[in-house]
């Protein structure tokens, strides 16, 4: 068998296209096998190349690098010490588990990356349904409850709702028909994990379909997934079509007389339609507004049929669960979240990408073990997980073990498993007027806690951050967040406040900075920063002058100059350009 | 008579839009899609990606076609961002919001290429070569600040590259 393997991330097929050239050129396409690889967890690299069995990894190459690659490492046997993969201490590292992988338990990612997610026969070479074999052999509805609740498996949307609870719910209603739900609707700014599942492993998600839908007596499934993903739509597309072709989708699954069909469905970019009324509203085709709960959609859901909706990386649960049993699922994790978590850590920290770990993790752990610390060595300040519906954490927390209940006791939720690391240069008011404007952008208008409650804090914050108010601003902050978490109709309004209340909890002294001495030390306000020429540093180069966009810098060749304030809009260009630290941001 | 007033505005309407011709493909889709029920987003969708937009024209078509209110298929949207009412330009620039690159300068990302293109978020070039928008998050967070230009992702980028990038477009369009 031929062992020299040449891997090139999926990110860059021109980077394939050309070794493939280089190769038949060469006439050595026959010797090497090459192949297209997930780029899992490292995607801060623009390339990946792995070569084996030297086990060599270059990265952020460029096309006129492969000829280089190609001439020195494969025909000549030498390393491009330039292009390897390196870790801070500047030493190379070999292929093999790099940092980012110690400390993860890879379930829900567990064939991403390995499978070739558009081959169907690639993910039965790994266990492929072989759960839905299992359960359609000799397993009733009933047993598959059992194994779900005995692994304690929670909804992974971010509400934490025990999955076979859901599923019982639906599969005693009355009705004959019924529908499975996956919601692959990941809205969340700075989240990538259903939209990584779906590319990397299709066939696990749509396997978790069927199996619910045997659970519970669906007939009929639909997948509703954001439009802004058209690779995981190719591939579901291509593997429901796959999936039929074999037997385990359509009439008479496996020979037997179950029949289970699945649809796609597109979003259309609203962030509300994550909720699960408003999803239903959208497939429906329907403007995505949410509705009063109860009825709930488990028993009065998709055309007021019983219906299951679970989140993607919950369905690519289920066929481990089925296959490895409950009870070993249920000894991953902590004593009321089992089993792992899928992360996008992403922000000021060394290593961005893709996290899976096993509850009870610490937040330390995964920011500086698996994460590799903050970039630039900078300082920690807050970590944010759950998006605009979660909080900051501060570093004196970051020893807590992640749980639903932990992070709901901090004032943050699970989520959906986005996690964004900040360090000093972030200011915690600007932090949390972004997400409320993004809650507000994405407020359906329903209801008025939500339309009207949004908005009006979003103007607080907004004087807060332009130095225009006092301290009674907090207790009308205060008094609205509370308005919104009581009385909003869905999810988008009861915990759009969070990220105020977070950063007011953690973060106050910040608040009253900006409020009393108008001051913001991070200096991202721009209101109130002011820029100006240090008389000592500035050699008079006119560096500055020539970058300002509104000429508001005066002074002569070699003459100290000055910053015009009535004019300044602190766009921050003269603070970049100067060489010699002579404008200064305070 | 709610409903009466609404088939006279739609009628004044209809009565004032160019009638247009589909093509074969997209009539067989609404064909595919017409007794579906939840079809409406499905049809748009494809719309959108023969027009680049939904014309008005052809939101008339649909609603005669579908035989629901045309108000209906405004309101569905005008509620989804994806959907848009006006012709873009034959690029689209998306320059993403999300939380991490929102962190790491996104602002100033968007800020150059409003100044170098000289139009606002949302808005097309007077020449319609480009059309500047913002997104959620194309989940590329490793990369950011990232932008796209159509299917082109742009990564960790700096205020200085922007000018190089958007030159490329430009070049191809003037021949140089």
């Amino acid at each position: 068998m031929n062992n020299n393997v040449i891997l090139v991330s999926n990110n860059s097929p021109h980077l394939y296209d050309k070794f493939q050239k280089l190769l038949t050129e060469k006439n050595l396409i026959n010797k090497y096998q090459l192949k297209k690889f997930n780029t899992f967890g490292l995607n801060t690299y623009t390339s990946i190349i792995k070569i084996y069995p030297d086990k060599i990894i270059y990265v952020d190459s460029l096309e006129n690098d492969i000829e280089e690659i190609v001439n020195d490492h494969l025909i000549n046997g030498k390393i491009v010490k330039r292009l390897l993969y390196k870790n801070e201490h500047k030493n190379y590292l070999k292929s093999g588990p790099l940092p980012i992988y110690h400390k993860q338990l890879r379930l829900v990612l567990r064939n991403s990356g390995l499978i070739d997610p558009e081959s169907i026969e690639s993910y039965l070479s790994r266990e492929g349904y072989r759960a839905l074999a299992k359960i359609l052999n000799n397993t009733t509805q009933d047993n598959v409850i059992d194994e779900i609740k005995i692994s304690e498996l929670r909804g992974r949307g971010g509400a934490g709702y025990p999955t076979w609870l859901k599923w019982n719910f639906t599969k005693q209603a009355q009705s004959d028909i019924k529908y499975i739900i996956c919601n692959a609707d990941e809205g969340d700014p700075g989240a990538y994990m259903d939209r990584s599942v779906l590319e990397g492993d299709p066939h696990s998600v749509i396997e978790g379909m069927i199996i619910a839908a045997f659970t519970v007596n669906a007939n009929n499934g639909f997948i509703y997934i954001r439009a802004e993903y058209p690779l995981a739509i190719k591939r579901l597309e291509k593997a429901i079509k796959d999936a039929k072709e074999y037997g385990f989708l359509g009439k008479n699954i496996l020979g037997t007389n179950f029949s289970f069909d699945i649809e796609i469905r597109l979003g259309a970019g609203a962030f509300v339609c994550g909720e699960e009324t408003a999803l239903i509203s959208s497939i429906e085709g329907n403007r995505g507004m949410p509705r009063p709960r109860p009825p709930f959609p488990s028993t009065k859901g998709l055309w007021e049929k019983p219906t299951v909706i679970n989140n993607v990386e919950t369905l690519a649960n289920i066929p481990l669960i089925i296959l490895k049993g409950g009870d070993w699922y249920n000894k991953i994790g902590t004593e009321k979240s089992k089993g792992t978590k899928v992360f996008a850590l992403t922000g000021k920290v060394k290593n961005s990408g893709l996290v899976e770990v096993p509850m009870g993790t610490s937040l330390r752990e995964i920011i500086y073990d698996v994460g590799g610390g903050i970039l630039n060595d900078n300082k920690f300040k807050a970590v944010q997980t759950g998006g605009p519906s979660g909080g900051v954490i501060p570093e004196d927390k970051l020893d807590t073990p992640i749980s639903y209940e932990s992070l709901n006791e901090l004032g943050s939720i699970m989520g959906s498993g986005g996690m964004i690391v900040m360090d000093h240069t972030d200011c915690m008011v600007d932090v949390s007027k972004f997400y409320l404007q993004f809650s507000v952008d994405e407020s359906c208008g329903k209801c008025s806690p939500c339309r009207i409650g949004g908005r009006q804090m979003l103007d607080l914050l907004t004087n807060i951050s332009e130095g225009k108010s006092d301290e009674s601003i907090i207790e009308k902050i205060e008094a609205i967040s509370s308005a919104m978490q009581k009385a909003s109709l869905c999810g988008l309004g009861q915990t759009a406040p969070n990220p105020v209340i977070s950063t007011l909890k953690y973060f106050k002294d910040e608040y009253i900075d900006h409020i009393v001495n108008k001051k913001c030390i991070s200096g991202k306000c721009k209101s109130l920063i002011v820029f100006e020429i240090d008389k000592n540093n500035c050699i008079g180069c006119h560096l500055c002058a020539i970058k300002c966009p509104v000429n508001a810098i005066s002074g002569g060749k070699k003459e100290i100059h000055y910053i015009d304030q009535n004019k300044c809009i602190k766009c921050g260009l003269c603070f970049d350009a100067c060489k010699f630290n002579a404008v200064i941001k305070s | 008579m709610e409903d009466n007033n609404l088939n006279y505005i739609e009628n004044a309407i209809f009565e004032g839009v160019e009638d247009i011709k589909l093509s074969e493909e997209l009539m067989e889709h609404i064909e595919k899609w017409k007794d579906k029920p939840g079809n409406l987003i499905m049809i748009l969708h494809r719309v959108q990606q023969i027009f680049g937009y939904i014309p008005l024209n052809v939101a008339v078509k649909i609603a005669k076609e579908l035989n629901i209110h045309l108000a209906k298929i405004y309101g569905v949207i005008t509620f989804y961002h994806f959907f848009k009412t006006e012709k873009p330009g034959r690029h689209k620039i998306s320059i993403c919001m999300g939380t991490a690159c929102y962190l790491k300068g996104a602002e100033k990302i968007s800020d150059e290429l409003q100044e170098l293109l000289g139009i606002e978020i949302g808005q097309t070039t007077k020449d319609g070569l480009f059309t500047l928008e913002t997104v959620r998050c194309i989940g590329c967070c490793g990369l950011a600040p990232v932008m796209t230009i159509d299917d082109e992702v742009y990564g960790n980028l700096k205020p200085e590259d922007i000018a190089g990038i958007i030159s490329k477009y430009t070049n191809i369009k003037t021949g140089v």
